[in-house]
């Protein structure tokens, strides 16, 4: 069933709830109300094409942040079997708002891991809102490890609103912990895929995002910050936070065109939590595509594609870089 | 590290007797408050003191150029690299007010500066240095592309010449402008220093006041030696945010250097005055274990 809870979703709400009373009717629907009914859902159809072909930055973080939009935990479900989790980081504790472990991805043995955000109440308590402390970077990095010791390829799930700011993450190292992981997984010596799922939250998501390849869904989002706080910060005031969105560039499309990263993953038309078998289905399909492409590239060339994957990033930003060699 | 600043060695540049350094850009007599305890200071005491209040302690921050005057043994010898880069804007920045464009070049003519860091070769105390010196007076010493490339290219160079590499940090995180691509630039240096630390080349970072966000989730901690000014504040999110966004209050030394060489982050905290002698020491540790090698 169709699920319509946006603000911009309320013409597609009112047809759909016209579709349900006749729907309700089931058999004793009479001839002039299946004609009805029909019209409605050749309208609904053309409605939702409309609005999710032109959603805008703001539109599209409202999608990326939707409650029922599928997690980690449904794409592991969806994607993967024998799902083994691998728990704590072995020097603190086990953070809820990772989730990883080893499973079998069309046979073959992976490590995937990723941002849980929980979905009622008490499971986004545990899993703080899906902002990771600095064991679940430390859970990761012990994971990461795991891999490459046993020539696993790396499958990450980009899911976070930001790395946890409290108090007790300061205490506990939160920058050395993200820094560590992007070191580490710059030259880690296994593939690593990226696909950002819902929203990719500043450093936070770069702590688990440095890979070969970096595949976004149609409607995820991925920021330097969070709307919010760079409203905030540029402008002193979070209110402005869809004039941010939309200045920073953040949309799938967005960065493709900045060619900062490799795919985009259609959705479901409405969105990914509309049908997330189908969603699943694509990204799984996504991610053996790049991984068969990965596989054959021996290890000295892939961590050096991976270098200047990154190396490259930011330099058509700049005026006067002089042509040539570098050291 | 126990420098007090006692046994300190001042640079011939910091004091007082050299003609043009940088440091020497405010008149004798024009008075300066300390802009923590509001002490009132003569300008040309206050540069004598590098800065720092004599009264409360308190390290102000230091331009690129003073940062690197107060280091190197001669300024003659420090060759400044890729000078002339600058953003030419990738998203087109929408500001509220325009485009940012003419903010830039505001900034470019009141500091003197192209980009929030600067980065050469130099010598201390007769040893080969890379120098990354950060300046948060170019838009608060935020990282984007450009700075991001000169950090890179400064740590493959040190890589491939085998030569130390100290960074200053003086930066509020990536900046929001160049979105995306600013973030990358975090993981850009990072995989530069992965190849540096394989090389087994040593790394040194200054953390000055103040820095935090992306930057300090990046470089300014993967050091393999850390230390910090005193009173710097170093955080990837600053106390104030903290508060503001968790709604409760910190206890004051949350996010300063000292709360972190007392939670294991950093290896020392170093006066000012000591600052030249602390790296130098560490240089010639380096120095001759590589001579040792050989
Ligand atoms: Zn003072």
């Amino acid at each position: 069933m169709l699920a319509f809870d946006l603000d911009f979703e309320k013409r597609l709400a009112d047809v759909d709830k016209r579709i349900q009373g006749l729907q309700k009717k089931g058999s004793k629907l009479k001839g002039d109300e299946r004609v009805k009914l029909n019209e409605y859902q050749q309208e609904l159809e053309t409605l939702m094409r409309e609005v999710y072909g032109n959603l805008t930055t703001w539109q599209t973080v409202q999608v990326a942040r939707h409650p029922k939009r599928p997690y980690t935990s449904d794409f592991i479900d969806l994607m993967c079997e024998n799902f083994f989790e691998l728990r704590g980081d072995r020097r603190y504790g086990d953070d809820r708002a990772i989730l990883g472990g080893l499973a079998s991805l069309d046979g073959e043995t992976v490590v995937i891991l990723g941002n849980q955000k929980g979905r009622d109440t008490k499971e986004r308590m545990e899993c703080n809102f899906g902002m990771s402390h600095p064991e679940g970077y430390r859970k990761v990095l012990r994971l990461l490890r795991h891999a490459e010791r046993f020539h696993l390829p790396v499958i990450t799930l980009v899911d976070i609103p930001g790395a946890s700011p409290g108090l007790e993450d300061e205490q506990r190292g939160i920058a050395q912990a993200i820094a560590e992981n992007l070191m580490v997984m710059s030259a880690l010596r296994t593939p690593i895929i990226t696909v950002v799922i819902g929203e990719g939250g500043s450093g936070g998501a770069l702590g688990i995002s440095v890979a070969d390849r970096i595949l976004m869904l149609e409607h995820s989002i991925y920021t330097v910050a969070s709307p919010e706080a760079a409203a905030a910060i540029m402008w002193r005031d979070s209110a402005y936070a869809a004039s941010a969105a939309e200045a920073m560039k953040i949309t799938a499309k967005d960065l493709k065109q900045l060619r900062l990263i490799e795919e985009i993953i259609p959705e479901p038309l409405g969105g990914a939590h509309q049908d997330k078998a189908e969603v699943a289905a694509s990204v799984k399909s996504a991610i053996l595509r790049h991984l068969a492409e990965l596989r054959r590239k021996s290890t000295e060339d892939l961590l050096e594609c991976r270098y200047q994957r990154y190396r490259d990033i930011g330099r058509s930003a700049i005026a006067n870089l002089p042509v040539g060699a570098l050291p | 590290m126990s420098d007090d600043g006692k046994q300190a060695t001042m640079p011939a540049s910091m004091n007082g007797a050299h003609p043009d350094a940088a440091m020497r850009s405010l008149p004798d007599n024009l008075a300066v408050k300390c802009p923590k305890c509001r002490e009132l200071l003569l300008g040309k005491d206050w540069e004598r003191n590098l800065k720092v209040c004599p009264k409360c302690g308190h390290h102000a921050q230091l331009t690129a150029q003073e940062r690197i005057d107060l280091l190197i043994d001669e300024e003659s010898d420090f060759e400044q690299i890729d000078r002339d880069l600058v953003s030419n804007d990738p998203l087109k920045f929408v500001s509220l007010s325009g485009t940012d464009r003419s903010k830039l070049d505001g900034l470019a003519d009141s500091t003197g500066l192209k980009e929030s860091v600067v980065v050469g070769s130099g010598i201390i105390d007769g040893l080969p240095v890379m120098l990354v010196i950060m300046d948060f007076r170019f838009l608060g010493g935020s990282m984007g592309a450009v700075v991001g490339e000169k950090i890179t290219h400064a740590i493959e160079i040190a890589t491939y010449e085998r030569i130390p590499l100290l960074i200053a940090t003086a930066s509020g995180g990536a900046r929001m402008q160049e979105g995306v691509i600013a973030l990358m630039q975090m993981a850009k240096t990072s995989a530069a220093l992965a190849r540096m630390a394989e090389a087994g080349v040593p790394y040194i970072v200054l953390l000055t006041d103040p820095t935090t966000g992306g930057v300090t989730a990046s470089f300014a901690m993967l050091g393999d030696v850390t230390i910090a000014e005193p009173g710097a504040l170093v955080a990837f999110t600053g106390p104030r945010v903290i508060e503001q966004s968790m709604h409760i209050k910190l206890p004051k030394d949350v996010g300063y250097a000292e709360y972190l060489l007392a939670h294991g982050m950093i290896d020392g905290i170093v006066h000012r005055r000591a600052l030249k002698a602390t790296i130098a020491r560490l240089l010639h540790l380096y120095d001759d274990a590589e001579k040792a090698m050989n």
